[in-house]
């Protein structure tokens, strides 16, 4: 099973872990990753940073593959990170994977989206 | 393969239906249009400026031609369709072309009703309805000098307006005495009128038109009363007839239009309606507004999502003629039981008169200033009790004052660079540009593009206006307010619903009222979670991802992502062990600051989220409770020192108020409510802008209700007197009860009481003490459950998750 894993992932918890809709966070050397459960039983992780003025996405509503920020509500795509329309702005997003009931991270943010504001 | 949907009639509401339609379902059906005129969809409202030399064609097209074609939409211009056959389903078009259904929309407006006197069809007598009689009239401009309109209403008056801005001489025949008598009162017409003539337009009044004059064109017009009127052009504006015919043909039920239910279908169930053309429980109607909401219905059956329901509308009149400001809506003549509030100043033009009944607006004719149209109507739609605002009604809203009362200034009168949004620092050109650069026809679309009123909403008044003034009558706003953008249902629909169904989770709302999101979104789930545990409080459970993140922690979130901890000080009163305990949880964990809150607790801030459980705990050992200063719920009741230390105290405030924060603590409402107790009328405890207050007297106790601080300040309305403490505990969980019930979720109890009137739960409270005994009992047994408190729940391991990591990675 392990084989089909290349060295970046890393197993993180149990899905069971994560409340549907809720979310939990991981803790990095350099800050936070939310990891996000959508209630069709599927995992999205974010750097735990709102794109407006880091508020905490964990924090926030899971509804849909969304959540809302718990600070001023911004909307942000779980796939992709990025704000829904009309605020623009992008949190980065990494990699998982579920196989069985065990989430694996990858802690190298995928590409397309350049975090903006430095902390 | 695609259902085929085919549309009769290429004008304002069938096309507005399939837009609506398009967004809930873009690939249902494989559409196709039929329209009598060569064009593709226009707004005919705008009909007046182009004549008037305002606006050309091409700046009042809808929906061009290349729209259709994205939309994969069949497109049939200059075809009238001359057949529906019902049996076999299909209509059949003048130039011959057939196209079959499965559904059938009909949307054919009306035809202006021409009066069938000798001569009425002579050239140069035209309607005024589409973009064809507009030409013809501006070819008359251009050739001849003199016209006749006849019909003083708001149709025929605009196209006066517009045949003098081409330079034409211009006489109003109009049947009775006073013009426009379907939208005013004799006094305002009498203004109007003036302001016409000064216009240079010419009236005949009291005009009976038996013939139209002339070999082939039109040269004069002759009345009853034998005398004649030489003229180059008449324009019948006499009315419209609801455009039926080939629905009677097709064997539809008709009466004065095609008669529809509130699905907007006819009496063949494939076959829909929506429009001028239509008849809904008895009323036609002839303006926008309405016929947008029953396009609205209509694209919801036809997505077959099957909940919207059409159930009539309230409709506003404004005259588009440039310089005169002019607004007419309900029932403005009044008689019977129905009283009038008036104010007149014909020098300077201004005409105001409100119809009232039940200290509710009936109706409303204001002319010269119109500003406050828009509020008047607002407070008519929804049933507003005026009583509190009788005496300054008139003057306006801005006339009561500037902080916070909503905001509803005269938003016409703005510049472009006043603030409309304070929050989030929006000016008011920036709301004109993104409505008119980016189409926002919503206050909603305006929050999301602009920020403006997406904070504390104080400025949505004011947004509406803006929006109001800038797309002039295309806006209406909507009468009741959708949930949220997840739903049509309204706030109390969904309460209904859960109450009639016996729904008891989040999950059922959603599937009952087929909500178009899988989970809803943060404004609605809140909201149902709430409905839910106010309707079934022994059965619903609470869903801890429906609540916001305040309410899930128990603690206030801060802007670096930490939390406040403010513990209940019950009635304002502590003890040194007390301030002891919170001065070491301080210390031990650190916090970022102390402070004492407006509602005479301590606050302890900056608390680490991780934190929180051992804070809790070490509280919780000390006998400190959760103060719910996070919640929707309890937050303080505030008293002062009363008769046991004060001098002027008439009764024992402050236990008084611990007795009343003992009872209510711990219950979830649909917005935060706080109380307090003065111990006599000085009023120190500032009791008077509480969602609860009692002013101790000497002969008891006066109970206050619907007060706040905050954004719009409101001081309370007395409910009444009682003697007993007992009693003052009775009336304050019956009082909070009913709210809790009644209320809309973030409806505080200020706002709530404006709605439904003091009288409401004075009859409900006071008259009714059957009824009040029942809520109070009610309230105890939703209690029963919520009465736990959630700090030590969560010190005792409670939610753990929310508080750690997953999992923790590297140093
Ligand atoms: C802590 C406190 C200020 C203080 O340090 O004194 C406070 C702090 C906040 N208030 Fe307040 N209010 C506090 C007393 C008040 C008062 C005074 C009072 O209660 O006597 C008022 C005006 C009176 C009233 O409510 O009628 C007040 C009117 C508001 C409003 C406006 C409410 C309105 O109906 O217009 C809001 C906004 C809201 O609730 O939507 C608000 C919202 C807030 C929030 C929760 C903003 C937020 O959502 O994060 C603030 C949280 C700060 C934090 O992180 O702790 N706060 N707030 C006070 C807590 C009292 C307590 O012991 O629980
Ligand atoms: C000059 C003017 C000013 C107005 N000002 C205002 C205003 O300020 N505010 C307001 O709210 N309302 C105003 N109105 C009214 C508003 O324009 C109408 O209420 C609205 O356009 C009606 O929409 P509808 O779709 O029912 O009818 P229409 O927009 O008239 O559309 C019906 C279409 O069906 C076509 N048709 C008819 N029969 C057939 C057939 N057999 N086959 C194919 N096509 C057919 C017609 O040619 C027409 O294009 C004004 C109207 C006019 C004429
Ligand atoms: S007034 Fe209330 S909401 Fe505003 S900053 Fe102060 S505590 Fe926060
Ligand atoms: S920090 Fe997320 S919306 Fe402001």
């Amino acid at each position: 099973m392990s084989r089909s894993m290349n060295d970046d992932w890393m197993e993180v918890g149990k899905l069971a872990e994560i409340p549907p809709l809720g979310s939990r966070v991981v803790q990095i050397p350099d800050g936070e990753i939310a990891l996000f459960r959508t209630s069709d039983d599927q995992v999205f992780a974010l750097r735990n940073r709102c794109p407006h003025r880091q508020g905490p996405l964990a924090d926030g509503m899971v509804h849909g593959h969304r959540v809302t920020c718990p600070l001023h509500n911004w909307i942000l795509e779980l796939e992709s990170g990025e704000a829904v329309a009309p605020d623009v702005g992008c949190a980065p997003r990494y990699p998982v994977r579920l196989q069985g009931d065990v989430v694996y991270l990858s802690l190298r943010p995928a590409t397309g989206c350049e975090e903006k504001s430095a902390a | 393969m695609k259902e085929r949907l085919v549309l009769i009639g290429n004008g304002m509401a069938g096309i507005r239906t399939l837009e609506e339609l398009l967004r809930l379902e873009p690939d249902k059906y494989d559409i196709t249009v039929f329209g009598a005129e060569p064009h593709p969809n226009y707004n005919r409202i705008l009909l007046s400026p182009v004549l008037a030399g305002e606006k050309a064609f091409d700046e009042i097209v809808l929906n061009g031609r290349d729209w259709y074609r994205e939309h994969g939409i069949t497109l049939h211009t200059g075809a009238p369709v001359t057949r529906i056959d019902r049996v076999r389903r299909q209509v059949h078009a003048a130039d011959g072309t057939e196209a079959p259904y499965d559904r059938l929309l009909i949307a054919t407006g009306s035809d202006p009703f021409i009066i069938p006197v000798p001569g009425s069809d002579l050239e140069g007598v035209v309607g005024f309805r589409d973009i064809q009689d507009v030409e013809t009239m501006l070819q008359a401009a251009a050739r001849y000098r003199r016209a006749v309109v006849i019909g003083g209403g708001l149709l025929g008056l605009e196209a006066a307006n517009g045949l003098i801005k081409q330079g034409m001489d211009v006489t109003v025949v109009h049947l009775l005495d006073t013009l426009m008598e379907r939208q005013l009162d004799r006094p305002a017409a009498e203004l109007l009128k003036g302001s016409l003539e000064q216009k240079g337009m010419k009236f005949r009044m009291q005009a009976q038109t038996e013939a139209i004059l002339g070999q082939e064109r039109v040269q004069g017009i002759r009345f009853a009363d034998g005398s004649e009127l030489e003229t180059d052009l008449v324009v019948m504006a006499v009315g419209i007839r609801p455009s039926i015919g080939l629905a009677e043909q097709a064997g539809l039920y008709c009466e004065r239009g095609i008669v529809v239910d509130d699905t907007m279908q006819t009496y063949d169930p494939r076959i829909y309606a929506v429009g001028e053309c239509v008849q809904h429980r008895g009323q036609c109607y002839g303006l926008v507004a309405p016929l947008f909401e029953q396009a609205k219905v209509c694209a919801n059956h036809l997505a077959e999502l099957g909940y919207g329901r059409y159930q009539g509308s309230v409709t506003s009149t404004k005259l588009k003629v440039t310089g005169i400001d002019l607004f007419s809506a309900g029932d403005f003549l009044g008689g019977g039981d129905s009283e009038e509030l008036l104010f007149q100043d014909p020098a300077g033009g201004v005409y105001k008169k409100l119809v009232l009944r039940d200290n509710r607006i009936q109706g409303a004719v204001l002319y010269g200033d119109t500003v406050d149209g828009a509020w008047y109507f607002q407070l008519m739609r929804s049933g507003t009790d005026i009583s509190e605002l009788r005496s300054s009604l008139l003057f306006g809203q801005h006339h009561l004052g500037d902080s916070g009362h909503g905001g509803q200034n005269q938003a016409s009168a703005m510049s472009d660079d006043a603030q409309v949004c304070d929050c989030n620092g929006v000016c008011k050109g920036d709301i004109v540009a993104a409505i008119t650069g980016k189409g926002l026809f919503t206050v909603d679309d305006v929050k999301a593009h602009t920020k403006a009123g997406a904070s504390c909403g104080s400025c949505i008044g004011l947004v509406e206006q803006i929006l109001e003034s800038t797309l002039g009558s295309d806006y209406s706003a909507p009468e009741t307010k959708p949930l949220c953008s997840c739903t049509d249902f309204t706030h109390d629909q969904v309460k209904a619903t859960i109450r009639n169904e016996h729904l008891v989770t989040v999950r059922q709302v959603f599937d009952k009222m087929a909500w178009r999101t899988p989970d809803g979104c943060h404004v609605c789930r809140p909201a149902i979670n709430y409905y839910l545990l106010a309707a079934w409080p022994e059965e619903a459970e609470d869903d801890p991802q429906s609540r916001f993140i305040n309410e899930r922690v128990h603690g206030n979130i801060q802007k670096d992502g930490t939390f406040s901890v403010i513990p209940r000080i019950w009635g304002g009163r502590t003890t040194p062990q007390e301030l002891r305990a919170i001065a070491d949880a301080a210390e031990r964990f650190d916090v970022g600051e102390v402070h004492f809150t407006g509602g005479q607790r301590l606050n302890l801030l900056g608390v680490k989220k991780q934190d929180l459980p051992a804070i809790w705990s070490f509280l919780s050992e000390h006998g400190l409770v959760s103060g719910h200063a996070y919640g929707k719920a309890l937050r303080t009741v505030k008293t002062c020192v009363g008769s046991e230390w004060c001098r002027f105290g008439t009764q024992d405030s402050t236990g008084l108020g611990i007795r009343l924060e003992e009872l209510t603590w711990g219950s979830w409402m649909p917005h935060k409510f706080k109380m307090a107790v003065s111990g006599c009328p000085r009023n120190c405890a500032e009791a008077t802008i509480k969602d609860f207050g009692v002013v101790c007297i000497d002969s008891g106790y006066e109970l206050h209700i619907g007060g706040n601080g905050g954004v719009r300040v409101r001081a309370t309305d007395v409910l009444c007197r009682v003697t007993s403490e007992e009693e003052v505990l009775e009336y304050a969980a019956a009082f909070t009860q009913l709210y809790r019930e009644e209320a809309r979720y973030l409806e505080r109890t200020a706002p709530w009481l404006e709605r439904v009137g003091l009288n409401f739960v004075r009859e409900r409270l006071v008259d009714d003490e059957v009824g009040r005994k029942a809520l109070y009992q009610r309230f105890l047994v939703s209690q029963q459950r919520s009465q736990q408190d959630p700090w030590k729940a969560r010190a005792g391991g409670e939610q753990g998750y929310e508080f750690e990591p997953l999992k923790q990675i590297g140093a």
